[in-house]
């Protein structure tokens, strides 16, 4: 279309400049610009009235800016927050690391299944995204509680003589954030290891290249951005993940989006929120450029 | 010649895929357990299902979420098949990289984020413009829009990537306006995508839990937040009732959405291969 646009007559630029306009502002206005209102509220202080927060504009005679470094200052001072962060990231990692180890073999068998079956596990892997996320998550509470199936069974089994601590402990995180995410690291993978011609990686093998070396040399560098796009699409929602620590982790467990939603929704400071926002975000910029690069070269998502 | 997955693969593949469905059968099977207990098999009945259809507190929430869902997912196939639109086919435009960024970053932004960003901005809004007033309905819709307007436009971007723009070209050379050329051929073509991207947006709308909780007010409980004070708890039956409904009707949808993408696809196929011949 762009060859044409030299001869556009108004009425027609009018709508080529509506399709992005029209996706564009409203992207703007809900998406973007509310960042800065959190940015904005993160150096103001709390106070009780409505909405719960010191202004910008017009400090005490009413003129003037006024803001303050408190909430950051207090962010870096609380072990709390900081021990959270990096518990958020740890976990959030590790996930990441169990997802692949997982997802990869199974991205790899999918490829090279025949069809029918292949559009078959393609579409039992999409199904569970269709399905609730929270009740995906509040699914395994009926397995690993104290009188849980798992425990049940181990028990029937003779295997232990007490019910184990399964429920709200960090395995119980792990295991919910591998559970929840696993299709979005598949499917990214799969699409990249679908296009390789497989077949040639295993007439090499054929004609006497060792397996391993093959997979080292050949599958595993070219199918790097899907690996890339997957670990992404996990590590990145995980570090701020709410709902699995909150039905599955231990009140130790304490993720930073959990804190985050407790300093919201409990203690009401909604200055300090913003402030944990605003450097969870920053945490998260590079990871999401990273994410975007690899997002448009493989040429639209999965989801 | 054609090796199919070894050994080794074929366990992970199983190993995955019970994995992932074990934890959603057995909530199923729970849910017509007499017991309220999961280690103990009380008989099959359906009173979860009753004790369900009677809590109005849950049935208001499911029609609200549904309300919800309806209108957000059609206004974020607007928006979102506009987005895919412009990503495919404007070419470069002033501030595409943003507008790029704006597109993939919903995708994994952490709904915690986004959550509180959209209630700041609600807040500010009403204090300066007195809209969009108290919190509930309208803000909900907002901001499900918002977040399921970025799948739609991944989703009609990749197939429109996918999809020879020749035609569209032939149809301007000839004379076509632009509105004209996107009704009466890039639409057609991209029809499908747009269903799963309605589709998508309705079932995301349904599901979230952590943004609504930010941007609703005082009476207006959606579902998930409804579920979610039940389940903080522990195992509630009648959820479990709840979660096999939903997880039916969600299994049922993609089978047969599937299907009839693999059957339009061979018949595409095949008429192409017609064509060729002919």
């Amino acid at each position: 279309m762009s060859t044409n646009s030299a001869m556009l007559s108004g009425r027609d630029r009018a709508w080529n400049r509506f399709v992005v306009a029209a996706p564009y502002l409203w992207l703007l206005v809900f998406f973007l610009v509310p960042f800065g209102f959190v940015l904005k509220i993160s150096f103001a202080d709390p106070m009780v009235g409505q909405p719960p927060f010191t202004p910008l504009f017009g400090g005490e005679d009413g003129r003037g800016l006024y803001f303050t470094l408190d909430n950051y200052r207090f962010l870096f001072e609380d072990n709390l927050y900081l021990f959270s962060y990096l518990k958020s990231l740890k976990i959030a990692f590790i996930s990441t690391v169990l997802c692949l180890l997982l997802g990869y073999p199974m991205a790899y068998g999918i490829a090279r299944t025949r069809a029918p079956w292949r559009q078959i596990l393609l579409l039992l892997v999409i199904l569970p995204f269709w399905t609730s996320f929270l009740l995906r998550v509040y699914a395994w509470m009926g397995l690993l509680g104290k009188y849980g199936v798992i425990n049940s069974l181990l028990l029937w089994l003779g295997l232990i003589e007490r019910p184990l601590q399964i429920m709200y402990t960090d395995f119980a995180v792990y295991l919910g954030i591998v559970y929840s995410y696993l299709p979005f690291m598949i499917l990214p993978l799969y699409a990249t290891l679908e296009r390789l011609d497989l077949d040639l990686h295993e007439a090499a093998a054929d004609l006497g290249a060792r397996p391993v070396r093959i997979f080292l040399d050949v599958t595993l560098p070219l199918s790097l951005p899907g690996i890339i796009a997957g670990s992404m699409l996990v590590f990145i929602p995980a570090i701020g993940e709410f709902v699995i620590p909150a039905l599955l982790g231990g009140l130790d467990s304490l993720m930073i989006g959990r804190a985050l939603y407790e300093e919201f929704f409990f203690n009401r400071d909604w200055p300090l929120s913003a402030a944990v926002a605003t450097v969870l975000l920053l945490i998260l910029v590079v990871p999401i450029m990273i994410f975007q690069h690899y997002q448009g070269a493989e040429g639209g998502g999965h989801r | 010649m054609r090796h199919g997955p070894s050994t080794f693969l074929i366990s992970v593949l199983s190993f995955g895929f019970a994995f992932l469905y074990v934890p959603i059968i057995l909530v199923m099977l729970y849910s017509f357990n007499d017991s309220r207990l999961v280690s103990i098999w009380g008989g099959f009945s359906l009173k979860w299902y009753g004790e369900l259809f009677k809590n109005r507190q849950i049935i208001e929430a499911a029609l609200l979420s549904l309300r919800i869902a309806l209108v957000s997912a059609t206004a974020a196939t607007l928006l979102g098949t506009l987005a895919g639109l412009a990503l495919a086919r404007m070419g470069r435009f002033r501030g595409r990289m943003l507008f790029t960024g704006m597109i993939a970053a919903p995708l994994v932004m952490p709904e915690i984020i986004t959550g509180l960003s959209m209630l700041l901005l609600f807040v500010s809004m009403n204090e300066f413009l007195g809209w969009p007033g108290d919190r509930g309905a309208t803000t909900i819709t907002i901001a499900h829009i918002t977040f399921s307007m970025a799948y739609v436009a991944v989703i009609v971007q990749s197939r429109l990537a996918a999809t020879d723009q020749s035609l569209e070209e032939a149809a301007m050379d000839l004379g076509g306006r632009p509105f004209g050329v996107a009704l009466d051929i890039t639409i057609p073509t991209i029809a499908p995508a747009m269903i799963s991207g309605w589709l998508l947006a309705f079932t995301l709308s349904l599901d979230d839990l952590v943004i609504t909780s930010f941007v609703s007010g005082p009476g207006s409980s959606t579902l998930p937040m409804v579920i979610f004070s039940k389940v903080k708890l522990g195992v509630t039956p009648d959820v479990n009732a709840l979660a096999t409904i939903i997880i039916s009707i969600v299994t049922i949808g993609v089978v047969a959405a599937g299907w009839i993408m693999f059957r339009q696809e061979r018949q595409l196929t095949r008429d192409r291969q017609l064509g060729a011949r002919g």
